[in-house]
């Protein structure tokens, strides 16, 4: 387990919302909601180009330590609001998922094990 | 600060908190024998104003930015730690009440103090003013939500009524094509099952189940309704809506399946795995539907450990 507050801090990640002082168990990445569904598990940081609202529900359902947005990406106005109100960390990095995949693979956050 | 009725609570809290509590123990040291100009890094990185000294463990001195500053305006950056440093220092123990503390940064006025522990003398961590304020607050919220969820708590429900068969009901109504609410039911489901104290894994389950039914109805139909029963043994969760129906179920249930139209799968749904979610989740599931009448999902989702959970 990685406090979820160092990796913002190596990764210089833009926190937008949530309480980061959390732990986080693993990573997975997909843009596909359904397949995050499927394979994140609790405490997991996800790491998507999404970034409409729907992706509150989906880290709220799997309990998910955060959502790193990549390229850059902004949430939407109704993202924040609702990832307010539950609590989700959203984070940014003007990085691609490919990068900041490999630096969050370098500070330890691997997959889910099998 | 005269609401005393909070002051009173803090004040309990600063004798029920003990230092270690609250103490920073991811701390940066330095040992006594190293050059004053080994510093820099450690004080402009970490962006601190004072380091304990330590050899072996022990705690021998503290070195803080103002003797660092010193030492750079006399050019001895050279000098040893060990003769730049203040030796004789304050400390607390680790299992001091807090109060302690707090008494102690009035007293003197430092920035921090280093906390030793009291069998060995050996440094644990350090304490600073901010740490005391956030241990109480955490502290704070945590009792809060424990207060809360008493509150809430329904869990002895099942056993508190008496009949022979008992069980709750919950409807949620889903709006058609409008993912801007998606996932409302499947999020209020989920709160409402750890309000009655279920498992957290029984619930994930369960409302995960429910979200991917729940954007099926979004995603496909212009509306329909979930009602979740829940007796003692199991949640079935009953998912309807008015059409189009599903022409061919044995297809729809094959992973990668999917009908989905562009805009869905823009915002990333359509990956055809919701049906498959639900079955890999729900302890059982039955799908029927009829073109242009609708279609009638039931999940079930066993509940063998309902009892222990309080
Ligand atoms: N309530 C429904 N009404 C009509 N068609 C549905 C409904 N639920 C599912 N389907 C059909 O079954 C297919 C597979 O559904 P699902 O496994 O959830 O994957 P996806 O939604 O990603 O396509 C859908 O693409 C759709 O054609
Ligand atoms: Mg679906």
């Amino acid at each position: 387990m990685i406090n979820l507050k160092d990796i913002v801090q190596k990764l210089d990640l833009k926190v937008v919302t949530g309480n980061i002082d959390r732990e986080v168990s693993a990573g997975y990445s997909s843009d596909l909601l359904s397949d995050v569904i499927a394979n994140a598990q609790k405490d997991n940081i996800w790491i998507t180009l999404q970034i409409h609202v729907n992706i509150v529900a989906v880290a709220n359902l799997q309990e998910l330590a955060g959502i790193i947005l990549v390229n850059g990406r902004q949430p939407e106005e109704a993202t924040l609001k609702k990832a307010e109100q539950e609590n989700i960390p959203i984070l940014l990095t003007e990085l691609s998922t490919f990068e900041i995949v490999g630096k969050l693979y370098e500070l330890g956050i691997h997959g889910n094990r099998r | 600060m005269d609401d005393t009725r909070t002051t009173t609570k803090i004040q309990e809290l600063t004798y029920e908190l003990k230092v270690e509590d609250v103490i920073s123990k991811d701390i940066a040291t330095v040992s006594s024998k190293l050059p004053v100009s080994l510093l820099r890094d450690i004080l402009y990185k970490k962006r601190i104003s004072g380091v304990p000294v330590v050899n072996d463990g022990k705690l021998v001195g503290i070195v803080s930015i103002e003797d660092f500053i010193k030492c750079l305006e006399q050019g001895e950056m050279d000098a040893l730690i060990e003769d730049k440093m203040t030796k004789k220092i304050k400390t607390l123990y680790a299992d001091e009440p807090l109060v302690h503390a707090v008494m102690k940064f009035e007293k003197y006025g430092f920035g921090r103090f280093p906390v030793i522990s009291r069998k060995d003398k050996k440094l644990v961590g350090i304490i600073t003013k901010s740490d005391i304020i956030k241990g109480i607050l955490k502290k704070l919220e945590t009792a809060y939500h424990d207060e809360e969820e008493r509150r809430y708590r329904a869990s002895h429900i099942f056993n508190d009524i008496i009949a022979d068969e008992v069980f709750l009901k919950f409807q949620y109504y889903v709006e058609g094509k409008n993912f801007d609410r998606a996932g409302e039911a499947a999020t209020g489901l989920k709160k409402t099952l750890y309000r009655l104290g279920l498992s957290p894994e029984i619930v994930r389950r369960a409302s995960i189940s429910t979200y991917e039914a729940e954007i099926n109805i979004v995603a496909y139909t212009d509306g329909g309704e979930i009602i979740a029963y829940i007796d003692p043994h199991q949640i079935k969760i009953i998912i309807t809506d008015k059409g189009p129906g599903i022409p061919d179920v044995k297809k729809a249930l094959e992973p990668g399946f999917s009908t989905a139209p562009g805009w869905v799968k823009e915002l990333g749904f359509g990956a055809g795995m919701g049906l498959p979610n639900i079955k890999k989740f729900s302890d059982k599931m039955t799908l029927r539907s009829t073109v242009e009448k609708g279609t009638h999902l039931e999940i079930i989702i066993k509940l063998s450990d309902y009892r222990n959970g309080e």
